[in-house]
């Protein structure tokens, strides 16, 4: 509890702290207002800027600073009007980044842009995670620590408690003998099990439990063997299917976009990923949490930057490729024919019915069971997605007549047929 | 009557008392499984040191072992692209147009690839020309993962670098500046390719380009350079004529430079009651004879004299059998005027001027369009062979052939190869010559290169590469242009030929995409001097011409098969176990010959006792030249007095040894003629054919197997009487077989979506087997290998049966079988027939019965019945009872009885890496123990019903194929959907010759026949 307080304390202190900062430094160095600014910013700027890292175009922060904010308005306005001004600063910058040309935002008031110079003159904010991530290592420490105490406590009881028993049996016994008792325990026990050895219907009614048990928990293993429900490899990148197509809310076809059209989902290629990652190169402020430290997950995006060749530092790619060898999760045999295309396109079907709520998953399992069962069932209750689809047309009007029903499943279709998937 | 007439598919059924023919139709083998053999010995099994309770431990414990193994999955991975191309969505096929010329096959084709590898070869259906697929066109892909091919430049025997290699062929070319260089060549066919060699052989002025077609056309070549003005071959449209006189002209076959079996189907249906009529004097047995409504066979030496005597000349000093046949066929063609045909596969330039001057007022003949796929002439090629021989060439450049494997002297041709300056090979293996080769150049595949050819005069086509190079190889023409010090790649070379020269406002992307185009530019082709004309009776340079019967020799009729051709793709594990179509024998050439030479020689075939057949070695003697031990097949039908062999096989030089089969024939192949005069000797020892003959007999019912009537019958009487629906008894009338009284079962409701159908037309298809392999291609079905085949376990799920019938005509045999002695009926019929049999051809693969007799016997119900008609098999629950192929009437289900992929044991394609390249992903490799079959390619029919469903939109008429449907040009395999009224098969459906195979059985197949009409048509 103690240590819960401290950390508001501090967190408060440093909350006032940076609240005076902001307003002093917003005084100083630029008018305008700065939330107003993020805004513009994020909507027109960080397409090709960052505040603080080199992206296509120079990092931002402080940048009112370096120029002045006249010349700002200028260059943001059309920056090759400026160029061809002759200005030298203007061609200096041009010439340094390669002379890949700036978009013009005619559109921006000088309003706008003090707005925006506002939110680049901000300072950077201090990690404040580092404390928290270290508060909760040690408490996360502690738990642990704990745990392995009380289990090893209550071992150490338990074994007292055993040699307690023992003892107190070995004195009692002791003592019946001293006083000469007759200790008849034991031929009781015996009598027990010979009286059960004697009843040969017990015996057997208890043998034919004995191995229909055993027969149903060899069914049981047996029927589990090559289900990997819930299979979770390690992969060689850390890919949060959360922060992709949860937070940031990606659709799934975005990347696998192969499943509208082929057999396979397809594992999107690297240059997919380079698509976005080509700007992103970290992760923002707040996607740390307590498993996975910001560290971690930019420590990923290198690994991406790593396999695909990309040098972050000149922006450009070296050709030097090392193809991702991701672990496959859903791992259909040979023998089973199955179609993306079919279920996402014609079908409708959602991703999740399948593979499950993705976009909660941090580290992606497998969600289904892929058993033949799980397939048949699906396939006896879900309805075919009619409507629109001219092909249906026919077969439905000659179905449903056959039917007496207005809708299909996919197994009056056909559906359950062998040769549907296996061959 | 056609049910009365007899089939046989084999020697041994003629025997009257075969008892190994009686056990076949009782059983499927003829050996009892030997159990006894173990079983039955007491001594074996007291003496054994393993107890059955041993035994059952043994069993328990391996089977607890086994499927603790199988507990824990492996861990697969999945390796995405880095940047993936554009084209390429993975699980989709793409289809790139491209052309095939190895200078043997010419054809416009698709490539089907997955994922950036070819699969499989189609036809390309836009082409209008003659190129058109075969069976090897189809299996062409497996040759590219053959793991025999050069890996990279090889320069005095040892793998450098290009730029190293071609330092080193330049200061070569340098320093020979002064001396004679060859370029001997396939034939490229290609205009783009001429341009350069031309531009090279100008900046060499020493290098003389030689075009070397390893089984020459030079005759034909040269007679129609003399009458026409142009080195090309005669283009005949088939489908135009009324009578077809072929004298030893194998028009179904490789005859000059194949492809005439399309246009000869189309005019072979027959339509408003008219067929064409097709005449064929012929020594060998060929694919020609067997679709032939007339075939005669004939002695080369007699051949000469009926061509002679067709085209005016006397019919003196022929049999009168011949004669008569002959004055038939002439007033046939006499009464078909510029419809009427004479075709002669004759290597005699005479012999092909005189055919050449008849068709020329034939409308068959169309001299507007020659066709360019030969170009070689033998004068110049023997020149070469003589110089290089007596020192006058000091250097050979060879491309895609092999002179020291194909030559008939290699032996002093090799010799004195080694002794040149300078000899460099480009070649895509270490072949015999490019092992000889001083540098050998690693040449792409196909389907790896650029290319361009002009297949017939006017119609150009592109050849693109569908793959990257999977080795350090370099095209022919790249190394040229390097050499030539340009900077064009080339495909930039092609592109700026055609832009400039072909393409004539055709956009080059449209041309790449449909891969043949039509443009009415000339472009002038090399030419060489042709043989002069001489009388065709003072003809005396080739053997067979000089025959003569006092020296007791036979005459040889050399021949290409159809699954090897002249024998580049030897090393193709499906062209190998492709059987003959004649013979039905793989892994194997062999001689064929006359049951009476043979019995005259005292060669023999007979049958093991498990039905395998074996057959007596001969030596064959040709002046100098000696072949031993050449395996003897007695061919029903081939003419006394000759003998056939096979070109193509015997290659040892790069050739795993799976497939080192056969004899080399081109010893034989003097003077690049086809026709040689030879001494034949017995000699020791037996040979093991693995011939698929025996297998299957249809116990005795061959009248319900194939149905054939004659074009007068089918003109002129009842559809009952030549097509007669099979009748049973239900208590005591006949009914239908076809009516519901007759049928046991409640049917199927098949009239609800979509119900597939295959029809086969008798008459259409000509016996080529290019459905089998594509079969082969899309379907994953495994190579067995020679020993496997002789067991009869060969595992193709299409066969095409090959049934030898007795008669000349219906109403003579009716006769013949009612007129004599009752007990030497069959005796007498067969045997006087076995001289010159008919033939026919039945493709058969599972008839997808809607009663299907395998489907009630499997005991785990592997086996079922889709509702479109398809009879379904789950390989994962088949347990391998063999149940369901026990009683298939069809025999049409195959076993599994080795594990054929990744076993050393059958180490062909499916053992390698590079092999396995070629499965198709959508279909699985089967494991050992299950029983597979024909499967109407389901993936290929649910991936057009998903088309549609994806497009929204009904499938379309004709949409549906199977692999062996599309592989057919000759449209005598048509498939679709039967409750689309519009569709094709729905039409054929309700065609009056229309029948099923052994329809009394009462399967009711999705597979359906049309009766086989000859046109018997007496003048």
């Amino acid at each position: 509890m103690k240590k819960v307080n401290y950390r508001n304390l501090f967190s408060c202190f440093s909350f006032l702290l940076l609240a005076l900062l902001l307003t002093f430094s917003a005084t100083t160095f630029a008018q305008g207002d700065p939330v107003a600014g993020e805004k513009l910013f994020k909507s027109n700027c960080a397409a090709c800027h960052k505040l603080d890292k080199k992206a296509v175009g120079p990092a931002l922060r402080g940048v009112s600073e370096k120029y002045d904010t006249e010349w700002l308005h200028e260059w943001i306005r059309d920056s090759q009007a400026l160029i061809k001004s002759g200005d030298a600063k203007a061609k200096q910058i041009f010439e340094d980044y390669n002379k890949s040309v700036m978009t013009s935002f005619p559109q921006l008031s000088n309003e706008d842009i003090d707005n925006i110079l506002a939110y680049t003159s901000q300072p950077k904010p201090k990690p404040k995670k580092t404390e928290a991530t270290s508060t909760t290592a040690t408490t996360n420490n502690d738990s642990g620590v704990t745990n392995t105490i009380i289990l090893v406590a209550l071992t150490m009881v338990f074994l007292l408690l055993v040699v307690l028993l023992y003892l107190v049996n070995k004195t009692l016994r002791n003592i019946a003998a001293a006083n000469g008792v007759d200790y008849e325990g034991k031929d009781k026990g015996t009598s027990l099990c010979k009286a059960f050895v004697k009843n040969q219907f017990l015996l057997l009614v208890s043998a034919i439990v004995l191995l229909l048990v055993s027969a149903y928990l060899m069914f049981a293993y047996f029927m589990q063997v090559g289900v990997d429900q819930g299979y979770q490899p390690v992969q060689p990148i850390h890919y949060s299917h959360k922060i992709h197509a949860g937070d940031n809310k990606i659709d799934c076809n975005y990347c696998h976009s192969s499943a509208r059209r082929s057999k396979t989902s397809g594992v999107p290629s690297l240059n997919v990923c380079m698509n976005c990652h080509k700007n992103i190169s970290e992760v923002a402020e707040d996607t740390g949490n307590e498993q996975y430290s910001k560290e971690f997950y930019d420590a990923e995006i290198a690994k991406l930057y790593d396999a695909v060749g990309w040098d972050a530092e000149n922006m450009q790619y070296t050709g030097e490729t090392k193809p991702v060898k991701w672990i496959r999760i859903h791992n259909l045999p040979d023998f089973v024919y199955f179609d993306h295309s079919q279920h996402v396109t014609v079908a409708g079907i959602e991703c999740q019915k399948c593979h499950g709520p993705v976009e909660e998953m941090e580290i992606l399992e497998q969600f289904a069971p892929l058993t033949m069962g799980w397939c048949i069932n699906c396939h006896k209750e879900t309805n075919i997605k009619l409507k629109d689809n001219k092909y249906y047309e026919k077969i439905h009007k000659e179905l449903s007549k056959k039917y007496g029903v207005e809708k299909l499943t996919a197994a009056e279709m056909g559906g359950l047929e062998c040769g549907k998937c296996h061959y | 009557m056609a049910s009365n007439k007899k089939y046989w598919k084999s020697v041994e059924e003629l025997k009257k008392d075969s008892s190994i023919v009686k056990t076949l139709q009782q059983k499927e083998f003829v050996e009892e499984i030997p159990v006894d053999e173990f079983l039955g010995n007491k001594k074996t099994l007291e003496t054994s040191s393993t107890t059955r309770r041993d035994f059952l431990k043994y069993v328990g414990f391996t089977t607890a072992a086994a499927s603790l193994a199988a507990c824990e999955g492996p861990v697969m991975k999945t390796i995405p692209y880095v940047v993936a191309p554009d084209e390429i969505i993975p699980g989709e096929a793409n289809y790139y147009a491209s052309t095939m010329a190895d200078g043997f096959d010419f054809a416009n084709i698709l490539v089907k690839t997955r994922e950036g590898r070819p699969i499989k070869i189609e036809r390309n259906t836009l082409s209008k020309n003659n190129g058109k697929a075969n069976a090897r066109v189809y299996a062409s892909v497996l040759s590219l993962y053959d793991i025999n091919r050069l890996s990279g430049p090889v320069a005095n025997g040892e793998e450098t670098t290009w730029e190293d290699f071609d330092s080193k062929i330049k200061q070569q070319l340098q320093a020979l500046s002064d001396k004679n260089i060859v370029l001997l060549t396939q034939t490229f066919a290609s205009p783009t390719t001429e341009k350069l060699i031309k531009e090279f052989t100008e900046k060499y002025p020493n290098i003389k380009h030689v075009v070397y077609d390893t089984v020459s056309c030079s005759d034909a070549l040269d007679a129609y350079q003399n009458k026409f003005g142009i080195r090309a071959l005669p283009n005949y449209d088939f489908s135009k004529a009324e009578v077809i006189v072929s004298v030893g002209a194998d028009l179904l076959g490789d005859w000059q430079g194949g492809g005439h079996d399309v246009s000869y189907a189309k005019g072979r249906v027959p339509k408003n009651g008219k067929m064409s009529h097709h005449v064929q004097f012929e020594a060998n047995m060929t694919l020609s004879g067997a679709n032939a409504d007339v075939r005669v066979p004939a002695t080369p030496s007699q051949q000469m004299k009926i061509l002679n005597a067709l085209t005016g000349g006397s019919t003196s000093g022929l049999p009168s059998n011949i004669a008569e046949v002959v004055a038939k066929a002439k007033s046939k063609l006499q009464k078909a005027g510029s419809k009427g045909v004479i075709i002669t596969g004759l290597p005699d330039i005479n012999a092909q001027m005189k055919a050449l001057q008849y068709n020329s007022a034939s409308i068959v003949l169309d001299t507007n369009k020659p066709r360019l796929v030969r170009k070689g002439s033998n004068a110049q090629v023997n020149q070469t062979v003589k110089d290089v021989i007596s020192g006058n060439v000091n250097g050979l450049i060879t491309v895609g052939v092999d002179p020291v494997y194909s030559l008939p002297n290699a032996e002093a041709f090799a010799e004195a190869y080694q002794k040149l300056d300078f000899t460099l090979a480009f070649s895509m293996k270490m072949d015999a010559t490019a092992s000889l080769a001083k540098y050998v150049a690693a040449t792409p595949h196909y389907l790896e290169s650029w290319g361009d050819t002009q297949l017939v005069k006017g119609e150009f086509s592109l050849t693109q590469p569908t793959i990257n190079p999977l080795f350090n190889t370099r095209q022919f023409q790249d190394s040229l242009l390097k050499w030539l010090e340009s900077d064009l790649k080339y495909y930039d070379y092609i592109k700026e030929n055609w832009s400039s020269n072909i393409l004539n406002g055709i956009s080059w992307n449209q041309a790449l995409h449909d891969g043949v185009i039509e443009s009415s530019v000339a472009i002038e082709t090399e030419m060489v001097p042709a043989e002069g004309e001489a009388t065709l009776e003072s003809t005396t340079a080739h053997g067979a011409f000089a025959f003569n019967s006092a020296e007791g020799g036979y005459e040889l009729t050399l021949y290409t098969k159809t699954s090897l051709g002249d024998g580049q793709q030897a090393n193709n594990p499906w062209l190998q176990e492709m059987p003959d179509p004649i013979t039905r024998t793989s892994w194997d050439n062999y001689l064929t010959m006359s049951a009476a030479d043979a019995e005259e020689l005292g060669v023999k075939n007979w049958h093991t006792s498990n039905g395998a057949l074996n057959g007596s070695y001969v030596n064959i003697t040709m002046g100098d030249v000696v072949l031993e031990n050449v395996p003897v097949i007695i061919q029903p039908g081939q003419a006394k007095g000759s003998v056939g062999l096979a070109l193509g096989y015997g290659k040892i030089a790069a050739i795993q040894e799976e497939m080192q089969t056969g004899v080399n024939a081109y010893p034989l192949y003097q003077n690049f003629s086809t026709l040689q005069n030879v001494q034949i000797k017995k000699a020791s020892g037996e040979h093991h054919f693995a011939s698929v003959q025996m297998q299957n007999t249809m116990v005795g019912r061959s009248h319900d197997i194939i149905k054939e009537t004659t074009l007068e019958i089918f003109n002129t009487k009842d559809v009952h009487h030549w097509n007669p629906v099979p009748e049973v008894a239900k208590g005591m009338e006949e009914v239908s077989i076809r009516s519901e009284d007759a049928d046991l079962w409640t049917s199927f409701d098949d009239t609800v979506g979509h119900h597939f159908n295959l029809s086969i037309d008798l008459n259409a298809c000509t016996g080529c087997g290019a459905c089998v392999i594509a079969c082969h291609a899309e379907n994953n079905v495994p190579v067995v290998g020679k020993t496997e085949v002789r067991k009869f376990r060969d595992m193709h799920w299409l066969r095409i049966d090959r049934y030898y019938s007795s008669a000349k005509t219906f109403e003579q045999e009716i006769k013949d079988l009612k007129e004599l002695p009752a007990f030497e009926t069959y005796e007498k019929v067969e045997i006087a027939y076995q001289e010159n049999p008919e033939v026919a051809f039945q493709p058969v693969m599972c008839q997808h019965c809607n009663h299907a007799p395998c489907e009630t016997v499997c005991p785990v119900a592997a086996t079922s019945h889709g509702r479109q008609g398809q009879n379904h098999m789950a390989y994962n629950r088949c347990v391998g009872t063999r149940y369901c192929a026990n009683n298939c009437p069809y025999k049409v289900r195959r076993f599994n009885w080795f594990l054929y992929s990744e076993n050393d044991e059958f180490d062909f394609n499916m053992n390698n890496d590079l092999g396995r390249m070629v499965l198709n992903p959508d279909v699985v490799v089967r494991s050992r123990g299950v029983m597979e079959k024909c499967s109407m390619c389901i993936q290929m029919t649910q991936k057009t019903i998903l088309d549609a469903k994806r497009e929204g939109r009904a499938v379309k008429d004709d949409e549906f194929k199977t692999a062996c449907s599309a592989a057919c040009d000759k449209g005598a395999m048509v498939f679709g959907d039967v409750n689309n009224h519009n569709s094709e098969v729905a039409k054929l459906k309700q065609d009056k010759r229309m029948y099923y195979m052994l329809e009394e059985v009462g399967t009711k197949p999705n597979v359906f026949y049309h009766v086989k009409v000859k046109n018997k048509e007496e003048v």
